[in-house]
């Protein structure tokens, strides 16, 4: 197990380096100049191009991404164009609200489909398992933003419940943290809902067919230690494959939540950066996403040796 | 069933009713501090409003910096920082004394050592302020509050640049700041202006937090725009942006922030009829929209082609188009803006009235063959995206062939710099808008800057509107300058650099329990009260 790791671990380093490549590329043949950008509406030739020479980007493409790469591996993000503070530090300031979101979309989203899913399964073709498939049909199909805004004037304007945008940072207080990131956890998290519920009810209900559980039923088994330890643990897998991928579609989706609840999470300094062409922060901020893709992809892979005890790696 | 459902739905509403309230009261109570909670019309990313032009940051520069002079809602210069100011009989210096009490920020005195360096850079960036110091021979700090400018030739540019309310702002600073060069960022911001910069709660473009400067010492006469008394009434100031307006509308209204920047007219609806929310209009000559040759290549190398544009052009099209509601409109033809001191609309009989048969025979009379004007359009910025379509359409109307590309702001940006022919990555033309206080002198409006490779992208090259910005320059009376403005729109009508399109506003909003909001052309934070 331990050979498997070090040896996936690294196999991340040409997946990096091919992210960083073909990011670096794909920025520099974007249109746009982030020295014009910086310059101002009132600057002349001569001033943007003082700022291009002290952002280095007059410097030839190979040296620009040299230079980068070496910053790299010494783990230097480098500076953002704009804010003139470390990306590493922006990255920091801005992780905790997307790590939350994240968490309690993930944590809601288990909680609520694979019980609905396999619920579902159990009782398949009953309303209750057309009411699920119902919703999951509808959550697939409504974007986050309609979600998000339905719910905005449910709870907040109307009913005045729950705030309509912003951010308490966890360490001022749990309740308020959790007051703030109810509505975009949940707005969140209906996709996801909807996603994993299907896939749930899907591997269930093929388990549920097979041999063991018709024996565990005739050994007088309930229904309940039926379902949670024959059914579900054997179909767990790719309810856990589903859940990992959804992990890694959740950061595209934090960025359009981030933007409607006016979360200040790594999605709005994406959004911001792009715009701005603050190639370091874009660069860096992807690559660490590329990094987060390849820990969850690995956590995945290793469950299976815990979910499954006929797979070793 | 059905009552299950009922009986579940009102249980599950019940229970989420109470984990909101039990949540809300374990959010953080109210703090005794009065603090306003802001949405500005975009994040803060720089913190230099010397080192870019950014209106974000001059709003910013405001808020923690002050200025020398500045103007009032009638476009009177006014001092602000400055307690006197007297001029030799030959007009040749110019002395300046500081008003009493002034500190900064950290606690030391403002002196005019700090003044003079804060001139110098300001100078150094702005077009205004290097067209003022081809004026001075000296600027000296003669005592700690008093500064000499010592002129070669008399001129009434020192107040009028140095009461520059737009960017760039010649906002002073600590002389050991200003002695940073104008081509790199300061790092340290420290001011002597009504709130304080609170830079460890900064969040780079999400989040800035201004305290109250209690040492500030505001001038004795009532506030009146950026002139007069500054009294910082809240404890703390907080600038939160929002990309989103509608849900900005709905945070105002759920009483989380208490002033909205700049709304767009269509979300009106939102708060019509609402009590706790009103709007207010801080700029009341608003801003304007500019239609901008690039001179350099065909068919707008020829100034007649350009003249037809002119006959082509409505304003009302392009407002309609883009603002909608005539109550946050006006058309105005004159080019110094309607409303300010040098408004005039001399020269202007007949243009900007879409008359296309003058325009199409002026195109014929000056041999348009034909040659696409590449129109660049903006498709994010929602103020400017519906200005191109209608530029196209106008010109079309006439004859011009248009070829009109999309992009976003960024990539319009880097472009407009572009000198190449439009067939290899130029531009002819492309719109935008700029505030009023851009635009009140002819020293003052860049796209009227003709001198060739010195001008903005565009490049316009005419000896005669530099000679008239060189004489205003020189001029001491607000009567010859007025009398030059005419000449120069006169100039303008036989080599026009750009077209201005109209004239708006967006409201700004805010909550009911917030008074004392200024309208004096610049988002400014003073005076208000949070009751």
């Amino acid at each position: 197990m331990a050979s498997y790791l070090i040896k996936r671990i690294l196999a991340t380093i040409p997946v990096m380096l091919f992210v960083a490549v073909f990011i670096f590329l794909l920025l520099r043949l974007t249109p746009g100049d982030p020295a014009a950008m910086l310059a101002g509406d009132f600057a002349n030739d001569a001033q943007i191009a003082e700022i291009r020479n002290k952002l280095g980007l007059d410097q030839p493409l190979w040296k620009q991404f040299g230079l980068w790469i070496s910053d790299m591996l010494r783990f230097e993000l480098g500076e953002s164009f704009y804010y003139k503070k470390q990306v590493s530090e922006l990255i920091l300031q801005r992780i905790e609200p997307t790590l939350s979101l994240s968490l309690l979309t993930i944590i809601m989203t288990v909680l609520i489909a694979v019980p609905f899913g396999t619920l579902a399964a159990y009782k398949q073709g009953s309303w209750l398992d057309r009411g699920i498939m119902g919703f999951s049909v509808i959550g697939f199909s409504v974007p986050v933003f309609v979600i998000g805004y339905g719910l905005v004037y449910i709870f907040s304007v109307q009913l005045g419940w729950l705030p309509v945008q912003g951010y308490q940072r966890i360490g001022d207080g749990v309740g308020g943290w959790l007051y703030r990131l109810i509505l975009p956890a949940i707005a969140l998290s209906v996709i996801f809902v909807a996603f994993i519920a299907r896939m749930t009810r899907t591997s269930v209900l093929e388990v549920l067919g097979e041999d063991y559980i018709r024996t565990a039923r005739a050994k007088g088994q309930t229904e309940f230690r039926v379902l949670m330890r024959h059914a579900l643990r054997n179909a767990a897998v790719p309810i856990v494959t589903v859940i990992g991928l959804a992990i890694a579609i959740l950061i595209g989706g934090v960025v359009v939540t981030e933007s409607v609840f006016t979360i200040p999470g790594l999605g709005l300094l994406t959004v911001e950066a792009v715009l701005n062409r603050d190639f370091p922060t874009i660069q860096a901020v992807i690559l660490f996403f590329s990094v987060v893709y390849v820990l969850i992809n690995l956590a995945v892979d290793v469950s299976y040796t815990l979910l499954d005890p006929r797979i070793r790696y | 069933m059905l009552h299950f459902f009922r009986r579940g739905a009102l249980t599950g509403a019940a229970a989420a009713a109470a984990l909101a309230v039990g949540l809300a009261a374990t959010a953080p109570a109210a703090q005794a501090e009065t603090v306003l909670k802001v949405v500005p019309h975009s994040g803060l990313k720089i913190l230099d409003p010397i080192w870019t032009t950014a209106y974000i940051t001059r709003n910013h520069g405001y808020m923690i910096y002050d200025t020398l002079f500045t103007l009032d809602p009638e476009g009177e210069i006014q001092p602000q920082m400055a307690d006197t100011v007297s001029r030799s009989e030959d007009g040749l210096t110019v002395t300046i004394t500081l008003r009493d009490g002034l500190k900064w920020h950290d606690g030391a005195d403002v002196t005019a050592e700090d003044t003079v360096a804060s001139i110098n850079r300001w100078a150094s960036k702005d077009a205004m302020g290097q067209k003022m110091m081809t004026f001075v021979d000296s600027l000296e700090a003669t005592d700690a509050k008093t500064m000499t400018f010592t002129l070669n030739t008399p001129t009434g540019l020192i107040e009028l640049a140095l009461a520059k309310p737009s960017s760039n702002v010649p906002f002073m600073m600590p002389a050991r700041i200003a002695a940073t060069p104008g081509s790199e960022q300061i790092e340290e911001y420290v001011g002597s202006g009504p709130f304080m910069f609170n830079n460890e709660e900064w969040e780079p473009g999400t989040k800035v937090v201004y305290d109250k400067f209690d040492d500030y010492v505001p001038r004795s006469e009532p506030a009146n725009g950026l002139a007069g008394g500054k009294v910082a009434k809240v404890d703390r100031v907080e600038w939160t942006p929002n990309r989103d307006m509608q849900q900005a509308v709905n945070s105002l209204l759920a009483g989380e922030v208490d002033i909205i920047e700049s709304m767009p007219p269509d979300l009106l609806p939102l708060i019509e009829g609402k009590d706790d929310a009103y709007t207010s209009i801080f700029n009341p000559a608003g801003l304007q929209y500019t239609f901008r040759f690039n001179v350099l290549h065909p068919p707008f190398d020829n100034p007649k082609i350009r003249q037809a544009v002119l006959y082509a052009f409505n304003q009302e099209d392009f407002l309609d188009a883009t603002i909608g509601d005539p109550d946050y409109y006006q058309t105005c033809k004159a080019m110094f803006v309607c409303g300010l001191p040098f408004e005039t609309t001399a020269h202007m009989d007949g243009l900007l009235e879409s008359d296309f048969a003058t325009a199409r025979k002026m195109l014929e009379e000056a041999g348009y063959d034909g040659t696409p004007v590449v129109l660049m359009h903006s498709t994010n910025v929602p103020v400017l995206t519906n200005l191109a379509p209608v530029a196209k359409d106008l010109l079309e109307a006439v004859g011009f062939t248009v070829d009109m590309q999309s992009m976003d702001w960024s990539t319009l940006v880097a472009r407009r710099s572009k000198k190449d022919a439009p067939a290899d990555g130029g531009w002819n033309a492309f719109a935008t808008a700029w505030d009023a206080g851009d635009l009140f002198n002819p020293l003052a409006m860049a796209f009227l800057n003709a001198g060739c490779d010195n001008a903005l992208f565009g490049w316009p090259c005419d000896d005669n509107i530099e000679k008239l910005r060189d004489d205003f320059a020189r001029s001491t009376s607000f009567d010859d300058q007025k009398a030059i403005v005419e000449q120069v729109q006169a100039a303008w009508v036989e080599y026009p650099t750009h077209v201005h399109l109209g004239q708006f506003n967006t409201p700004t909003v805010l909550r009911s329990n917030v008074q004392g909001f200024l309208n004096g052309g610049i988002f400014a934070l003073w005076n208000i009260e949070k009751q």
